[in-house]
């Protein structure tokens, strides 16, 4: 089992899913994320579990309320421009207290952009995306193994909170190759404990289960008083996960730095690269790698900054979205400066470097 | 040691999968490896071409901009790619399908028939696995031996006079820098 494997991100992350136990998974094709579906269509009914290609992404992002609804381990997946039709469905989720894992394997955009990497779904994942006051745990993945990890932790974190959860990834994770362990599946007691955390609330068909009573799962609610609680809730549950969930990696965060980067996904892998051909010619940068892109690290990187630290660079492959939360963190204490790159372009570790050793 | 390749030809001639077992071969003599193709409308008539990384430490960018060896099993990745090989790196080429080569001369150059190689052997699809031999004999980036076992696994039962092919052109290559 412990056995490395040479894989696609895009098959890895839908192996771990399975193994995380995931049975029911509804999703419509599109580049760069379709061996996730392809492989999920191959392998769904070696385990006993439900594949349905849907007409759309709307739809399929409903089958997946519904599925969640009956208290299941469900997950859908796509490219920035289905993620955008997934919206509406994903804060009705929201709404409804609903675990559901969406994974995004981001291409470049607006409208439907071309297919090569890109991160420019950040707002979208991180801020909304969808209508109302909600918000979507979001993780965002730097190699192949980490990408696979996090379908086991999204599913782990959707079931405790009862929320939706991203994994916000990019072409270049989906369809590179690197060697990955996975877990052991599920066995058949640990399937069965996942169904049962949820029997006090989900929709499930046992009537002589002995505490079977209705349960509705719904997101409206047209009384004004009543509506406001039940979001008032909701925040409750929010602050509650942003105390307790933000994850980050530092890279070579010291007393020595004189400058802080901050980036995640891809562009921190791009980062890395950088950062060590500079420690090799005496310069010491750091990075913060957000892993959980909301809840947002904030407090790691001003805990990283201090009397040495010049500046502090953000690398994103979009025109500067996480640089907002990144500026929320510095708070106006050294200057914040940005690479980006667009149209599913890359930028490569001289680009970064010089960016760092610009004055 | 980090090596980074760049493996290119047209669509179906096999770079990708040069790259692949290439990298298999490294993960299974526990070195980091990465494997990171190119996708979307190049495939058609251009370059299909991977950049694959194997190395002793972790790898941060998969990217390879500036590579050790490239592998062309055409022109047009000559064209593309050679001039950005390291200085001193190392060029595999088909020379059945390469007729410019390329004007480096600060770089180690292969060219080898591999069309013909692979015709000699009797199936055409194992063009590939004569750069590949000609890759390891020269450099020693993995052994010959782990490529055997990947490829034995992979091709014993399903296909047997296929594996056999393969072997010998990878040995047919080995052959070609040995000498």
């Amino acid at each position: 089992m412990s056995e490395k494997v040479l894989m696609k991100g895009n098959e890895a992350v839908a192996e771990a899913a399975l193994r995380a136990g995931c049975r029911l998974y509804f999703a419509y094709p599109i580049t760069p994320q379709s061996e996730l579906i392809e492989y999920m269509a191959k392998m769904m009914s070696k385990v006993d579990g439900t594949f349905v290609q849907a007409e759309s992404e709307v739809a399929a992002i409903n089958m997946v309320y519904g599925a969640s609804g009956c208290g299941k381990r469900v997950m859908t997946s796509s490219s920035s421009p289905g993620i955008s039709l997934k919206m509406e469905g994903i804060s009705y989720i929201a709404g409804a207290n609903l675990p559901a894992v969406i994974v995004n394997v981001q291409r470049g955009g607006p409208g439907l952009g071309d297919i090569q990497p890109a991160q420019g779904d950040y707002f979208q994942a991180t801020k909304g995306g969808g209508h109302g006051d909600y918000k979507t745990i979001v993780v965002a993945p730097s190699t192949v193994q980490e990408f696979a990890d996090m379908a086991d932790l999204a599913f782990e974190l959707a079931d405790k909170y009862r929320n939706p959860v991203m994994i916000l990834s990019d072409g270049l994770l989906g369809q590179m190759m690197e060697p990955v362990e996975f877990k052991k599946p599920k066995t058949d007691e640990e399937m069965k404990k996942l169904d049962e955390q949820h029997f006090d609330w989900c929709i499930h068909p046992n009537e002589d289960e002995p505490n079977h009573h209705h349960h509705e799962i719904n997101s409206l609610e047209i009384d004004p008083n009543v509506l406001e609680q039940h979001v008032t809730k909701l925040g409750e549950k929010y602050d509650k996960i942003e105390k307790n969930e933000k994850r980050h990696e530092e890279y070579n965060i010291s007393d020595d730095n004189e400058v802080v980067l901050v980036a995640f996904g891809t562009a921190a892998r791009i980062a890395k690269s950088a950062i060590d051909e500079l420690k090799a010619e005496g310069t010491s940068v750091g990075l913060i790698r957000p892993i959980t892109v909301w809840p947002y690290p904030y407090e790691a990187i001003s805990k990283a900054l201090h009397e040495k630290v010049k500046k502090v660079v953000v690398c994103e492959l979009n025109l500067g979205q996480m640089i907002e939360d990144v500026k929320l963190a510095v708070n106006g204490t050294l200057p914040v400066e940005f690479l980006g790159k667009v149209g599913g372009i890359l930028f490569t570790p001289e680009e970064v470097k010089a960016k760092i050793l610009e004055k | 040691m980090t090596t980074e390749l760049i493996c290119s030809g047209f669509g179906g001639q096999g770079a990708l999968t040069i790259g692949k077992f290439l990298a298999k071969a490294g993960m299974a003599e526990d070195l980091n490896v990465s494997w990171l193709p190119s996708y979307g409308p190049e495939m058609r008539g251009g370059t299909a071409n991977v950049s694959a990384i194997i190395s002793e430490k972790p790898i941060a960018s998969p990217i390879v901009s500036y590579p050790d060896i490239l592998v062309a099993l055409n022109q047009p990745s000559i064209d593309k790619f050679a001039p950005n090989i390291k200085k001193g790196g190392l060029l595999v080429a088909n020379k059945d399908m390469c007729p410019h080569g390329t004007e480096r001369d600060d770089i180690t150059i292969i060219e080898a028939p591999m069309n013909t190689i692979a015709k000699e052997i009797g199936s055409m699809i194992v063009l590939n696995m004569v750069a590949i031999g000609i890759v390891i004999g020269k450099t020693g980036l993995v052994k010959y031996e782990t490529l055997e076992k990947d490829l034995t696994e992979f091709l014993e039962k399903k296909n047997p006079e296929l594996l056999k092919a393969n072997l010998k052109a990878i040995k047919k290559g080995m052959e070609i820098v040995s000498k």
